[in-house]
């Protein structure tokens, strides 16, 4: 039996699928239940206003690999990040417990390019505060 | 000198030069510690091409300076862990780690950096870090030489570096080490590739201009192994020179061979009087 | 489990009670986005950390949801209320089922 390239190719994409499908299907359970997700989806029709909520991220980021970024939103239960212009927006979700000290937390992320960043806030009270910033990504040197 | 635009890139270069792409002025302070030189006056080998030597770290953006300035956000440190675990580690057939000859490397390796690559009289070369420890590897524990430049071999190079930071490089030019050092030298000012690019062009006539988007530095070595966001991993010196000439469109040399051993002894000597800042962050 | 995974912490070793502190966090892990390819063009799977806790005697400091979009080797920084002596915990769970924790004690 002749497989043609393309069909061995699409054989083995299949065999290796399957062979992929458990811990592929773990990483996506986890994910679904936990899903940073969309601006969209976190407000679920409702309004953010702005104020309430700091956002802090470079003007200029050397490096699109490694963006340290800080939010800071006093009286917040939960702050999740979007970067805008991401291939999937989502970043990360900060819920805060009992026993945190400030409703600050500060990392380090990716962007594929210039875009903008958001922050989106949830209020104990329930309501929602949003800030955005704009970073510009810059292109390396010689790429050595 | 350093203004000429003697190719057609340096002139476009020349061109963005109001921008300043230059060095900044501050100050690096290692763990509120050790206050690291990053400028001061060139060395006298290099007093016709500069007045003072200028470490790259002054021309990152100051979110990248300030991952160098703690150990805890220096991600060259987690390699440089690794390169501890390894000293500790017995391997080969002599049932030797680093430490049963070295003892503590906190003592034992204090400086050593700083001075190389240096000639070895028994071996009569001029040997790079890496060397020295795959000597030791290979005739005092029994075990298989790294790879160089490979991931274990730049750890452990992270690891006896980090305890030569602050200190000022200080490599030996002259003696048994200058025909290696005069070879590197000519290395240095040699164009390569379709671009007809030597080391010079770049780092010593154009440090302080853009190059696209990004600062061109001196290509000063006393970083080295640099952790670099670009592929979020530490990089030894050797790759980086070859990275370098693959841009100018050339055949490269390879990491270990004896071109780099003496180009990193000249660029290096470039250098002496910089702390060590390795393992360090760029971009 | 993706190999070298090390967790590093920075806690203080004392406070006084009611203090708020700040503690940094960052583990060694590749953070493979799921979205480059390898040189055959082949799309390298997603390989990441997806959720980081630290609590303090068992009760919750903060609790983190990481998309692919965290950096290579997450690094976080956040601050905690400290009202007794006693240990933060802190857990990194990986998209493959792996579990890391690491712990650090605080007295008062």
């Amino acid at each position: 039996m002749d497989f043609t390239r393309r069909e061995t190719l699409a054989l083995g994409a299949g065999a290796a699928a399957m062979t992929l499908l458990p811990a592929h299907a773990f990483a996506q359970a986890a994910a679904d239940a936990e899903m940073v997700g969309t601006p969209d989806e976190f407000l679920a029709g409702a309004s953010a206003s702005e104020g309430g909520l700091d956002l802090t991220a470079p003007e200029i980021a050397e490096n699109g690999n490694t963006v340290p970024i800080s939010v800071d939103a006093p009286g917040a239960v939960e702050v999740r990040v979007y970067a805008l212009g991401n291939p999937t927006p989502g970043v990360a979700t900060f819920r805060f417990g009992p026993l945190s000290g400030a409703q600050f937390a500060s990392t380090r992320i990716r962007l594929a390019g210039t875009q903008d960043v958001q922050a989106i806030a949830k209020m104990a009270d329930g309501s929602y505060v949003t800030a955005m910033k704009t970073v510009k990504v810059t292109i390396g040197g010689c790429g050595g | 000198m350093r203004h000429m635009a003697l190719t057609a890139i340096a002139a476009v270069l020349a061109g963005t030069a109001a921008f300043a792409g230059g060095a900044d002025d501050d100050t690096l302070i290692l763990n509120d510690e050790i206050e690291m030189v990053t400028k001061t006056a060139a060395p006298d080998h290099l007093s016709d091409a500069m007045d003072e030597i200028i470490s790259g770290w002054h021309f990152r953006s100051d979110e990248t300076q300030q991952l160098q300035t703690d150990d805890f956000e220096n991600q060259g440190m987690i390699f440089a862990d690794y390169g501890a675990e390894a000293w500790d580690t017995v391997e080969g057939s002599e049932d030797k780690s680093c430490a049963s000859c070295h003892g503590d490397a906190a003592e034992s390796m204090v400086g050593v950096a700083a001075t190389y690559p240096k000639w070895n009289d028994g071996a009569e070369e001029v040997r790079t870090l890496q060397m020295q420890v795959n000597d030791c590897r290979t005739t005092r524990m029994g075990a298989e030489p790294w790879k160089y430049d490979s991931g274990d071999a730049i750890n452990m190079e992270a690891f006896v570096t980090s305890h030569s930071r602050g200190m000022p490089v200080n490599v030996a030019i002259d003696g048994p080490a200058e025909a290696t050092w005069l070879d590197g030298k000519d290395i240095y000012y040699t164009r390569y590739g379709q671009l007809e690019l030597a080391c010079a062009s770049c780092h010593e006539q154009n440090y302080g201009n853009y190059i696209r988007a990004d600062h061109l530095s001196q290509g000063q070595i006393n970083g080295f192994p640099t952790y670099r966001l670009k592929n979020a991993k530490l990089n030894g010196v050797h790759s980086r020179f070859k990275g370098c000439i693959r841009d100018t469109r050339a055949h490269t040399f390879s990491p270990g061979s004896p071109e780099f051993v003496a180009l990193e002894l000249y660029v290096k000597s470039r250098g002496n009087g910089l702390s060590v800042e390795g393992p360090s962050v760029r971009n | 489990m993706a190999s070298g995974v090390k967790p590093r912490v920075k806690v203080p070793k004392s406070a006084s009670a009611g203090d708020v502190i700040t503690i940094k966090t960052l583990i060694s892990h590749p953070m493979e986005s799921g979205q480059r390819k390898d040189s055959s063009g082949n799309t390298i799977q997603r390989s990441i950390i997806w959720r980081f806790t630290c609590d303090f005697n068992d009760q919750n400091v903060i609790d983190v949801v990481l998309a692919p979009a965290i950096s290579t080797n997450p690094y976080f920084e956040f601050e905690a209320q400290v009202p007794e002596s006693g240990e933060f915990k802190f857990t990194w769970y990986d998209d493959d089922g792996d579990v890391y924790d690491t712990s650090k004690k605080i007295s008062v």
